[in-house]
């Protein structure tokens, strides 16, 4: 079953989609063919005054099959793409006019179907999303997005839509004329069929394909246009530091397609499309698409443990990182015990959470009474004994071996040790930890990023006696809380601080060489890295830093290697008292008006070599560290799932999406010309990049991470 | 192969370039006019004798669209046989014409032929004519596109010239622009323009403002500050010069070039011709370049082409007297001046575009005019003329004197 097909007796004739073996209406081969034999029937079919084009899913239509989509090759782009193309025409040119009734999410080819009927009515949801987000993922809107959209609503309106893959709910998207209509679910169908038989009987044609038809809101080669698309050119360019072909080529398809008629504009998006498509940056943000997907349902859950549901959360310690736990968990609707020392830090900490309540309140993205509801859920306390009845607790207190310990005591003892029991370090080894607890079984480390609020991931850490069910139980209460589980092993820095850390110690390496540091942070952003290596220094504190390394020496003794930057560093906090943001002065000066610049003392901290590198060369010293760190990481154990490494290196740190992820960069390379480069990188900045013998063995085999090097 | 002479140049005076411009009320074919006018009427010319007409124009549409070269030869009632060219090399359009002049004469083409400009920036404004290299995305992403203005107040970001060194120079280039005209150095040249009644027009450059000093450029705010910071542009010249932390804005309508009406011509042929018609040759092209440089810093390409036209003459930077750059931003004469070592007392020694405006398509002939001029005057030999351009190029020429 993919299409129902019915025609009532007003020769009004609806189709809707109804596809039976995928979770979701979706574009492929089979649903085209099965919605091309429904249109034969209402076109051919006298009897037939109009067409509805519905959906018998909760969702409208969310656009092509992704599971399709990752391998195709050129052909299978060209034929896919080409039958849309034909279909969609074939509605606008059918001279009885078709209307799209919009009962669910109407998404990407979803949408481009309703771009194509000829009048849009939209039920009045606002839980439904309509839009192009095809951007998301790497691809642009190729069932005509790129030409309906800004002929239906003017280039300006519709640019931005589709280059941020913006979805709007029906109420907002009536209002920028995406749709035409909204009215109450219930007569979503009544008011179609009113449609069809009346306004629609004169409006079966297209605006776009009536003689002297004008892009509403100018024209391209405008005064308007112009300055549209010098600004727009520009805007990306800062943006995306053209990393993204999707967003480029959905601008080459507004520029070049909305100057020509709607058949030849089409026949422009349609090579864009296949270009797009076929480029690495699609392949990887497809891929890293299903990666998230797979990994926010808990894909590294063990399957024989039964799902926990929690009502109460304990967490020990109401600073930054507590009180933004405490929030999350309560607005997924657990009561928590927000535990510390004073009353008065605990308040502290519920203030945090109410302050971030008031701000959604003040962006109408909730009522206050929902709000006062979540805070109510949020106990303030200084007594363990009210962490009685809590099923987990999280422990994120001082990183202190000692006073985790204690806290983790005094907890079991109010809550027996059966409990999950979590710690949130990001810097303690977690078996350490959990020789606090009777039952090491039942510890974890839960790393959560800061803030919390708003970082998507948790990285989960196994001790050595960490049970199965114990990692079970502590994904489940991730997912309760809509964050993304990564699950890794135990070691120093666990997974990603220690990846991450070689992107923040390569730019001290090259400022310590005398690379510009100008030239360092516009690699790292160009690079595609949401902030340069040395604001990134700065923001996690250069005293942080010192102190981490300076324990990793002392418990690593002789075996310690040092690192690049070392030195720096110590001058930094110990010669110059530059310790990061926190005290306005780092790498940076932090001015009390206007934006942060770079120190210029450093010119004379390290002083710039006569012959600077070129910045490619900085970008990808910057960008593959991290790839090889996160190999080291796969070889040792430390992670095992490359999903795993390449979702917690976007969520976790930044890493760019265009790359698919630390691992995904490895296959977009080659791996035989990643190991190559990595070689000669070893070579020539040092041991740091010399490819583990696993990569060695991978291109030895020719075998990237997701199959065969392309 | 053939010398190209120079006998005899025009320019019309440079009337500002808005709407209460005294040039405002003049149309683009009429300038053009005026100057082909004057080189016919001064030199008591046979027009027929005249090849061809190359002018320069920057935005040519609408009125200034369709060859304006070849409607100003016919609404000058120049011989039915003298053709007409519209060339756009963008700023050095009307040098390029000259070049283009010379170089059928120099080939052996033609005999006599004019080169010269036109632009009504207040009746055709600039970017009237669109282009795909702003807006286009596939070529604005591939070629890092910015703005002038962004280029100009990069190329002092990246060699360090200061607010305060930007706005010396343009006071300095205000006050040589009055000195030049107080002492008469541009009267041979500038012809005035008259209506249809012989009523004057405008006989002077209105654009010049020889009061200006430091403190009065200091109120200045910068101009392309918006352009750079709102709409992204400061991140593409970045990203081309990742060196560079943050771009200066320095630039301002007091440090760059007028936004003017005007026109030139500039009459080149062989020595035969000269004598045949009894003109007396008053410069010999010594060579001329045009170069492509890197299109995002946009406007260093002057010392490039200078350095190209110079090997092309078999001459050394030390041989040219006298350098005339076009003042489209302070930046770039001063970088120009930094690049080749080059004594401010021997460059734009009349002032130049910043005091007396910029009207595109024409500039490139009026300051090859100017310096030729000053060469009579103080009896120096040789100069190089030179204009940034768009899209990253730069067009010299060299005289010498006879």
């Amino acid at each position: 079953m993919m299409m129902d097909y019915d025609v009532d007796g007003d020769g009004v004739a609806t189709i809707s989609w109804n596809v039976s073996n995928r979770p979701m209406n979706v574009l492929n081969q089979e649903t085209m063919a099965a919605y091309s034999a429904c249109l034969d029937k209402a076109i051919d079919d006298e009897n037939v005054k109009g067409v509805i084009v519905t959906s018998a899913h909760r969702e409208f239509m969310v656009g092509a099959d992704l599971s399709a989509m990752g391998d195709g090759d050129r052909a299978a782009f060209q034929t896919f793409i080409q039958i849309v193309h034909q279909m969609f025409r074939r509605m606008e040119k059918a001279g009885k006019p078709f209307v799209a009734a919009i009962n669910g999410h109407a998404l990407g080819g979803g949408y481009e179907l309703c771009l194509a009927c000829h009048h849009r009515i939209a039920a009045d949801d606002p839980k439904i999303k309509i839009g192009l987000p095809e951007a998301k993922i790497g691809l642009l809107p190729g069932g005509g997005g790129t030409q309906r959209l800004p002929r239906l609503i003017g280039m300006q309106p519709a640019l931005p839509l589709m280059l941020e893959g913006r979805e709007m709910a029906p109420k907002a998207a009536l209002n920028m004329g995406m749709v035409d209509q909204v009215v109450p679910a219930d007569q979503l169908l009544a008011e179609a069929k009113a449609w069809v038989l009346g306004d629609g009987q004169k409006n079966s044609v297209q605006p776009w394909d009536k003689k002297g038809f004008k892009l509403p809101g100018g024209a391209v080669q405008s005064p308007t246009g112009q300055q549209a698309f010098a600004a727009g050119n520009a805007m990306l360019h800062q943006r995306t530091y053209g990393n993204y072909p999707a967003q480029q080529h959905i601008m080459s398809c507004v520029y070049e397609g909305c100057q020509v008629d709607i058949d030849t504009g089409l026949a422009i998006e349609i090579r864009y499309f296949i270009a797009t498509a076929l480029t690495p940056e699609a392949r990887n943000m497809i891929r890293l698409f299903f990666a998230i997907t797979e990994a926010g349902k808990g894909a590294g859950r063990p399957k024989d443990v039964a799902a926990t549901k929690y009502s109460k959360i304990g967490i020990l310690g109401a600073g930054m990182m507590g009180a933004g736990i405490a929030y999350v968990t309560a607005m997924a609707g657990m009561d928590v015990v927000l535990l510390d020392m004073e009353q008065a830090s605990a308040d502290k900490g519920r203030a945090h959470a109410e302050d971030l309540l008031k701000k959604r309140v003040a962006r109408r993205r909730m009522d206050k009474d929902a709000a006062e509801a979540i805070l109510a859920r949020i106990h303030a306390t200084a007594d363990f004994a009210d962490l009685a009845g809590c099923e987990l607790v999280i422990e994120a207190v001082f990183e202190d071996r000692a006073v985790k310990a204690d806290v983790t005591a005094k907890t079991l003892a109010v809550t027996g040790d059966g409990i999950t029991f979590a710690s949130n370090t990001s810097t303690l080894p977690i078996t350490g930890l959990a020789k606090a607890s009777s039952r090491p079984d039942n510890f974890i480390g839960l790393h959560f990023f800061s803030p919390v609020d708003r970082m998507p991931l948790v990285e989960i850490i196994l001790g050595e006696g960490t049970s199965d069910e114990t990692l079970a139980r502590a994904m489940d209460y991730v997912m309760a809380i809509r964050k993304t589980p990564i699950v890794v092993n135990d070691s120093r820095g666990f997974y990603t601080s220690r990846v991450f850390a070689t992107y923040v110690r390569e730019g001290l390496a090259l400022l310590a060489e005398g690379v510009a540091p100008a030239l360092i942070e516009n690699a790292g952003r160009m690079a595609g890295m949401p902030v340069g290596p040395l604001a990134m220094a700065d923001e996690v504190s250069i005293d942080l830093m010192y102190k981490v390394g300076l324990q990793t020496q002392k418990d690593l003794g002789d075996d310690y290697v040092a690192m690049p930057g070392d030195d720096l560093v110590r001058r930094m906090v110990d010669d110059l008292g530059r310790i990061g943001k926190k005290a306005d002065k780092g790498f940076y000066d932090y001015p009390e008006k206007g934006s942060k610049r770079l120190w210029p003392g450093l010119a004379e901290e390290c002083p710039p070599a006569a012959e600077q590198p070129d910045v490619e060369i900085v970008k990808k010293r910057l960008i593959y560290i991290q790839s090889v760190e996160t190999a080291r990481c796969m070889e040792e154990g430390v992670i095992t799932e490359k999903r795993d490494a390449d979702v917690g290196s976007i969520m976790g740190w930044g890493f760019p999406p265009f790359r698919g992820g630390v691992l995904s960069l490895v296959d977009t390379i080659g791996i035989e010309d990643f190991v190559a480069e990595c070689d000669r990188l070893a070579q020539a900045h040092g041991a740091r990049f010399s490819p583990p013998k696993l990569l060695r063995d991978m291109a030895a085999k020719g075998e990237g991470f997701y199959g065969k090097a392309a | 192969m053939t010398d190209a002479f120079i006998y005899d140049h025009v320019r019309t005076p440079r009337g500002k370039g808005r709407a209460s411009g005294s040039l405002h009320s003049v149309t683009p074919v009429e300038l053009a006019s005026t100057a082909l006018r004057a080189i016919r009427d001064r030199n008591d010319l046979d027009t027929a004798e005249v090849d061809d007409v190359m002018l320069g124009c920057v935005a040519p549409v609408g009125e200034q669209g369709a060859d304006i070269a070849r409607t100003a030869v016919i609404n000058s009632e120049y011989a039915e046989s003298t053709a007409g060219a519209q060339v756009n090399r963008f700023c050095a359009s009307g040098l390029e014409a000259v070049n283009i002049a010379a170089g059928q004469i120099m080939s052996g083409q033609s005999e006599m032929a004019i080169g010269g400009g036109v632009e009504s920036m207040s009746r055709v404004p600039m970017g009237s004519d669109g282009g795909a290299w702003p807006t286009d995305p596939t070529v604005a992403f591939r070629s890092y596109f910015v703005p002038q203005g962004i280029s100009a107040d990069l190329i002092a970001t990246k060699y360090g010239f200061s607010r305060d060194d930007v706005d010396s120079y343009a006071v300095e280039s205000q006050k040589r622009a009055q000195r030049s005209w107080d002492e008469g150095r541009f009267d041979s040249a500038v012809v005035p323009v008259v209506d249809i009644n012989g009523n004057t027009v405008l006989g002077t450059d209105e654009h010049m403002r020889p009061e200006t000093d430091m403190q009065s450029l200091a109120s200045l705010e910068a101009s392309f500050i918006t352009a750079g910071e709102q709409f992204g542009f400061n991140s593409v010249a970045i990203q081309r010069y990742p060196e560079i932390e943050k771009i200066e804005h320095v630039h301002h309508a007091g440090n760059s070039s007028g936004i003017v009406d005007g026109a030139s011509a500039v009459l080149l042929g062989t020595s035969e011709i000269g004598e045949k018609l009894g003109l007396k040759p008053r410069a010999r092209i010594r060579s001329f370049a045009s170069i492509g440089s890197e299109p995002t810093i946009m406007l260093t390409g002057p010392s490039l082409a200078a350095e190209k036209a110079l090997k092309r003459a078999g001459m050394s930077k030390a041989d040219i007297d006298l350098w005339e750059l076009n003042e489209a931003f302070a930046a770039v004469v001063l970088r120009f001046m930094q690049a080749l070592d080059i004594d401010h007392d021997q460059i734009n020694v009349c002032g130049g575009a910043i005091a007396m405006g910029h009207p595109l398509g024409a500039t490139g002939a009026m300051i090859l005019g100017t310096v030729l001029d000053e060469l009579e005057r103080t009896g120096k030999s040789t100069a190089l003329a030179t204009l940034c351009v768009g899209g990253g190029m730069g067009t010299a020429t060299i005289i010498e004197r006879l």
